[in-house]
């Protein structure tokens, strides 16, 4: 019994110091971002989260004279966790799309990055031609054309495409694929891998990192360079709509860090290419 | 193949066994948490207090009905804004963050202390009617009766099923990797998809819970025999 | 609490209904073939059939499903003479993945459910079986299974339950059932309590109807004097 009674009093205690009591002057700032998404973040054989972004919000950080925190999070719970209070901000390769805009808001973007479609040098799609960008803002004719001929290349075939992102939003509107939603990239990167599904459509540079390992050196690409419309403005920082305040932070130290070659030198470092807006 | 295990900055190794060292810690905490709801439920269920036992069992009803992974998803994302409602009738009006362990282990305590309770319940009721009599007649009431006389005798009796809870707990813990806690089952994922070797890391995950199985199995052995010293069997009570 | 939108998504998540009760029927058909199997190997009284079914007993029950599916579906996945074997038209398949984990998984803890059931009939039966002229397979078919299936009843409906729970973790192999569509609308709508409040409750009323379904067979069935 009294081993009861100190058990009792242990949860109590570790269940209240548990309790992180969050105020609002920012001079702390969590960020919740996913750890699965390499080169943007993802988590190194020592378990720490690194990546482009993680360097990013260390950079930003100390420009906002803030402490930061890295949560990391589930890509399919990752708004609904920022909107609980689970963290203060999202840094995980998030594009800014209007149909996010109406859950959080956006700092603006520090990264832009096309999508495009993946395959295995084996796939005939791999022999796929077509014009170099498709940008979804132009209404021309020249659009659709190449919309159309990617979907009758990929009609029936499986389509891998990874939950809640601007590529299930294109692959739902515009594609009569057979569609695969997995959890993360890097599952799915497994799977296109074992030839379970014919084609994966991510961003450019998560498809080239996988490329580079043994495991993705049969990956090849194919097909334009998807950006505009549905897939948004670029990749920015989510932000509760509430925090206002914070937005303004963001938005000024991303400028200041876009403005000095910070953002650039991050983005060649892990992109080899420079992604700055 | 297996340098991909070595310890340090270059292998996964000692993430792996800080894996398994955290779903120890998380099945621990939780099945403890459990076996407290657990005995709080039982006596619901024994009280003769009808909302009470409706109480109990509707939440055994619902744990046991629903999905496991559910029931931590809803734990997750509601349980924050439930703490955080609950606060604010006291006046507190922030976040309250509740951290990825404390959220599994109210999570999968949650769905162990069902699973205890049935057992605590069952122990209970198997302890022979006479012992209560008994007592009463030496004059004990309350923590004497049943702290000294009848706890006692329902925890060595709830302990097969509490080995049994707890293996049901350890698996469940998997499932929280879906909070972010970096156990075993989440730490292989990310390494997994990291090296892109599932089957080596998938592998050393089912090896890793084995080891914890068996080594539990021993211990929950161990306290059985030093539990039921001087005791016969059940008939004899 | 959104409730409109909880109102729309049922409708939305019922469409899961058929592929949840289709893995979960045909798993649990397959799985009770290898659960009969596994128990009869370890009552066999032979070693080299009892030993291998007892770890695969403990191998199973002892990890979590979840890791299962996780190493069937994309460990196996990853060697390419498994692609090349005839095993990977069904291996490539989501939905068969699936089901192998559950079949495996049912048949492991339904073994010892079938294996207790089976030795809890009554030696006395099986004497007056022989006595009666049937033959050991005989006896099995017609008097041990019978009085095994009663008695094993109301620990199998409990399996049954146990079964479309853990078909919810099928979702995470790309399949769509119900939690499957639960995720993809809380993807869209980023209400995760509200949708999965209702997936629950579907989940709810499904083995709420299980129970009922056991219940009246248990009482169809009558009951067996075990002694």
């Amino acid at each position: 019994m009294k081993n009861l009674k100190l058990l009792i009093i242990g949860l109590a205690i570790s269940a209240i110091s548990s309790m992180a009591l969050a105020d609002g002057h920012w001079s702390k700032i969590r960020i919740g971002t996913e750890g699965a998404y390499e080169p943007w973040n993802f988590t190194d054989a020592s378990g720490n989260l690194v990546g482009a972004e993680l360097d990013l919000a260390r950079d930003l950080c100390k420009r906002m004279n803030a402490e930061c925190e890295f949560v990391q999070q589930d890509w399919d719970g990752i708004i609904p966790a920022l909107v609980n209070g689970k963290y203060d901000v999202i840094m995980a390769g998030m594009s800014v799309t209007e149909e996010r805009k109406k859950t959080i808001s956006f700092s603006k973007a520090y990264m832009t990055e096309p999508a495009r479609f993946f395959t295995l040098n084996s796939s005939p799609l791999s022999t796929f031609t077509s014009a170099k960008n498709l940008n979804l803002d132009d209404d021309s004719s020249a659009t659709s054309g190449t919309i159309s001929a990617l979907n009758n290349a990929m009609k029936g075939m499986n389509i891998g495409v990874t939950v809640a992102t601007i590529h299930e939003d294109f692959a739902n509107k515009y594609l009569d694929s057979n569609l695969k939603v997995y959890p993360t990239q890097d599952e799915m990167n497994l799977d296109l891998a074992a030839g379970r599904i014919d084609a994966m459509l991510c961003d450019v540079g998560t498809a080239e990192a996988f490329m580079e390992t043994s495991g993705g050196s049969n990956v090849v690409t194919f097909g334009p360079n998807v950006f505009g419309g549905l897939l948004g403005e670029g990749v920015g920082a989510g932000i509760r709509q509430g925090d206002a305040d914070l937005k303004a932070m963001f938005d000024k130290a991303i400028a200041d860090a876009a403005a000095d070659g910070t953002i650039s030198k991050i983005s060649m470092q892990w992109f080899g290419k420079d992604l700055a807006p | 193949m297996f340098e991909v295990f070595s310890f340090g900055s270059s292998g996964w190794g000692d993430e792996m066994l800080m894996g398994a060292l955290m779903t120890v810690l998380v099945s621990a905490s939780s099945l403890l948490l459990g076996i407290l709801i657990g005995i709080i439920f039982a006596a619901c269920k024994l009280s003769n207090i009808f909302i009470l036992k409706i109480v109990a069992n509707t939440y055994t009803t619902i744990i046991r009905g629903i999905p496991e992974l559910l029931v931590i998803y809803l734990l997750f994302f509601g349980g924050s804004s439930a703490v955080m409602y609950i606060a604010k009738i006291f006046g507190y009006d922030g976040y309250i963050e509740l951290n990825a362990f404390t959220i599994g282990t109210i999570a999968v305590g949650a769905i162990s202390g069902a699973y205890s309770t049935e057992v605590i319940r069952g122990a209970v009721n198997s302890v022979h009617k006479g012992q209560f009599e008994a007592g009463k007649t030496l004059g004990l009431n309350g923590y004497g009766l049943y702290g000294r006389v009848i706890f006692p005798q329902v925890a060595r009796i709830a302990l097969p099923g509490i080995g049994n809870v707890w293996q049901i707990t350890l698996k469940d813990t998997a499932l929280i990797s879906v909070t972010g806690l970096v156990e075993i089952m989440r730490q292989s994922r990310i390494a997994a998809g990291s090296t892109h070797e599932p089957f080596i890391f998938y592998t050393a995950a089912i090896i890793l819970y084995l080891v914890i199985t068996r080594l539990s199995n021993i211990l929950f052995d161990k306290a059985e025999n030093t539990y039921s010293k001087g005791f016969v069997s059940k008939g004899a009570l | 609490m959104r409730f409109e939108l909880m109102y729309e998504s049922f409708f939305k998540i019922i469409e899961g209904i058929p592929l949840t009760l289709q893995v979960v029927s045909i798993s649990t058909v397959l799985g009770l073939a290898l659960a009969i199997i596994v128990a009869l190997m370890r009552i066999s009284g032979k070693k080299s059939m009892s030993i291998p079914a007892y770890y695969f007993v403990y191998l199973i029950r002892g990890t979590p499903l979840l890791l299962q599916l996780y190493f069937v579906y994309y460990g196996l996945g990853q060697f390419s003479f498994i692609r090349e074997s005839i095993l990977w038209p069904i291996l490539k398949e989501p939905y068969w993945c699936g089901i192998i984990t559950l079949t495996i998984s049912t048949g492991a803890y339904s073994s010892e459910i079938i294996r207790g059931g089976i030795l809890s009939v009554s030696k006395n039966f099986i004497e007056a079986s022989g006595a009666l002229g049937l033959n050991k397979i005989k006896t099995f078919l017609l008097i041990t299974l019978p009085i095994t299936v009663r008695q094993a009843l109301p620990a199998y409906g409990n399996e049954l339950i146990l079964m479309v729970k853990a078909s919810s973790l099928i979702s995470i192999i790309t399949l769509m059932e119900i939690t499957g569509i639960a995720r993809t609308i809380i993807s869209k709508t980023y209400a995760p309590v509200e949708i999965f409040l209702v997936a629950g409750s579907i989940y709810l009323i499904i083995n709420f109807i299980i129970v009922l379904a056991v219940g009246l067979a248990e009482r169809k069935l009558g009951t067996v004097r075990a002694n």
